[in-house]
């Protein structure tokens, strides 16, 4: 199994270069999501670094715990951890979007190893993260399924047609981590189409729900210990983040949703960075 | 005449044939999967009576799934299941599922060739009183241009039961249609079913009548009024499998007689007699008619009602096939 005792300090720098990585990918691809990405870092990093059993020497190792990216389009974030992880060779991170590329646009099981799923249109990955974790049920076996999704994909019917499943079949074996960031393509969530109180909806969805400030990795990483320890029924961990995260200019901008940095712009980016080490601080975000 | 070794039911042609849903082949298929692999599982929309995917819950009632009232979430559920291993069998009206779960159906199922078999009930205009909303007549379309796919449409119970347990068999998304009403029992246990192979129930040379689906035994009712009123030998060949396409026998059987009629019940566009144009304006070309729903809903009546008014049935078949054998 993959190493995981890092220390909280060790866990700030990868999730940092984790960062670099994905400004590097979206300046050489030209296209993609930025905002997204930049929040979700800090969680990608709990999860493959410290609370995920997996082994990227095996990825098809079968009782490993799964991943389903729901949100497709924060794609970047999943493949900077994944080759950071061991999973494929960190230069293949500079041919996302590219002709040939196994780093698809949107994250495609069939073509990378350690992607579990297809997604890209939104509101599906919670229904398949459901079937993965009843799968486990049923067959006695220990495995847990994450599922990552955005807080605009809540807009979808489909999400809330999982939630009744994961509840009525008391899936304990499945987390769902929901990346608040408020923004979506076209503007502040709670313009476009309100979501909240998506505490209170979840609950009575009869899930077990944590918050956490999505930018403190001790904390995610103890949100997911909980849910470990809550029988009867699926937790959502909503992760309060900052789109953007990391890199200034783009923090809490919705404008920055889908669209990838220039290339001076990225160099800001990266040199901004590159001089906060570890530090990310969020202590406005709840 | 007959191919001897199709097989086909004796009593064909006499008034006292058998008739039974292709939907309880599927009920008797689904057990039998489900006795060969313990992975087989079945997940339904509330609607497992009429889907008869209740005789597998009397069966294996650890390995059914409710689901409720949500095809979209279905299929979402199915692929995350056939990642872990599982074979789902998801069923529903064919209308909802691949009608409404299409984009699931595409991205969680097809995209990642998952082992997901569809299985659609009530297909279509047969379906009768419940009127257009639930007849299905475009699902063979909306399945067949999906990569990874691969669509059936058996002609009689027997053989819904053959495919059902072949889907188990085969890696990657199967679509299966079937029907609601009572239709004749066409084959045996014997009759011979592979996917993608289509099989000649009659030989001739003048036209082929290419079908699928409980209106194989329309074709084949026309083909012996044709022969017997006309001298008019039809050859009929059961293309069960539409995707992917027995393109040899297919093209074998157009060469021999160099008119094709098409025969399904479904929109012209698209389906069975829209595969076999692609097909057969690309190697072969020949004079093809199709016998089908003309760009147009259905509405409620009695299924025989309907497939006289919607010019499905043999009738319909013999009219195609005589105004193409001027043509030739």
């Amino acid at each position: 199994m993959f190493k995981q005792n890092y220390t909280e300090k060790q866990l700030k720098k990868i999730a940092n270069s984790v960062r670099q990585d994905i400004v590097k990918m979206l300046v050489k691809a030209g296209s993609g999501h930025s905002a997204g990405p930049l929040g979700m870092a800090d969680v990608f990093t709990a999860l493959y670094f410290a609370v995920m059993r997996h082994d990227p020497k095996k990825p098809n190792w079968k009782d490993r715990d799964r991943l389903v990216l729901s949100c497709g389009h924060i794609a970047p974030v999943l493949y900077a951890v994944l080759s950071r992880c061991g999973y494929f060779p960190r230069k293949e991170l500079w041919t996302l979007r590219k002709l040939g590329t196994r780093l698809q646009g949107h994250p495609h099981n069939l073509a990378l190893p350690g992607v579990e799923n297809s997604s890209g249109p939104l509101g599906q990955g919670l229904s398949q993260a459901a079937g993965m974790a009843l799968a486990a049920l049923m067959d006695g076996a220990s495995w847990r399924v994450y599922c990552v999704m955005s807080d605009g994909e809540q807009q979808e019917g489909q999400i809330w047609e999982a939630a009744m499943f994961a509840a009525k079949n008391r899936l304990y074996n499945l987390t769902a981590l929901m990346d608040r960031n408020n923004i979506q393509i076209d503007g502040f969530t709670e313009d476009v189409m309100p979501l909240e109180p998506l505490r209170d909806k979840y609950e009575a969805f009869g899930w077990h729900v944590l918050e956490v400030d999505g930018h403190n990795i001790e904390a995610i990483i103890d949100a997911c210990h909980e849910a470990e320890a809550i029988y009867e029924k699926p937790t959502l961990i909503i992760c309060h983040t900052i789109p953007g995260k990391g890199v200034h200019f783009m923090e809490r901008d919705f404008n920055w949703h889908g669209k990838p940095p220039k290339k001076e712009e990225a160099k800001h980016a990266l040199r901004h960075l590159r001089s906060m080490e570890g530090r990310i601080v969020c202590g406005d975000s709840e | 005449m007959l191919n001897k070794k199709a097989y086909l039911n004796p009593k064909l042609f006499s008034k006292n044939i058998e008739m039974e849903p292709t939907r309880n082949g599927y009920g008797r298929g689904l057990v039998e999967a489900g006795k060969r692999d313990k992975n087989v599982v079945v997940l339904c929309c509330d609607l497992k009576d009429s889907t008869r995917s209740k005789m597998f819950e009397d069966k294996f009632p650890d390995r059914f799934v409710e689901i409720g009232v949500a095809e979209q979430n279905m299929a979402g559920i199915a692929a995350g299941m056939s990642f872990a291993g599982k074979i789902p069998f998801i069923s529903s009206y064919a209308v909802f599922s691949p009608g409404r779960n299409w984009d699931q159906i595409r991205v969680s199922i097809c995209y990642s060739n998952a082992n997901v078999k569809i299985a659609g009930a009530h297909s279509g205009i047969s379906v009768g009183p419940d009127g257009a909303t639930h007849q299905a007549l475009e699902d063979i379309a909306i399945t067949r241009v999906l990569p990874n796919m691969t669509v059936i449409a058996p002609c009689d119970s027997i053989e819904t039961a053959k495919a059902t347990v072949a889907a188990a068999k085969i890696k990657g998304p199967v679509y299966i249609r079937f029907a609601r009403e009572k239709t004749p029992i066409i084959t045996t246990p014997k009759t011979p079913f592979k996917i993608g192979k289509a099989v000649v129930y009659r030989e001739g040379g003048d036209v082929s009548i290419i079908a699928c689906g409980p209106l194989v035994y329309e074709a084949l009712a026309a083909a012996e009024h044709l022969y017997k009123k006309y001298k008019i030998d039809c050859e009929v060949i059961n293309s069960h499998t539409i995707k992917p396409l027995d393109e040899k026998t297919i093209l074998r059987s157009a060469k021999k007689t160099g008119a094709v009629v098409t025969v399904e019940e479904h929109q012209m566009a698209g389906g069975l007699g829209g595969a076999i144009a692609e097909f057969l304006s690309r190697e072969y070309p020949v004079y093809i008619e199709r016998v089908g729903v003309e760009d147009t809903f259905g509405e409620s009546g009695t299924p025989d009602e309907l497939l006289k008014e919607y010019k499905l049935n043999r009738d319909a078949v013999v009219e195609k096939v005589k105004s193409i054998i001027k043509l030739k």
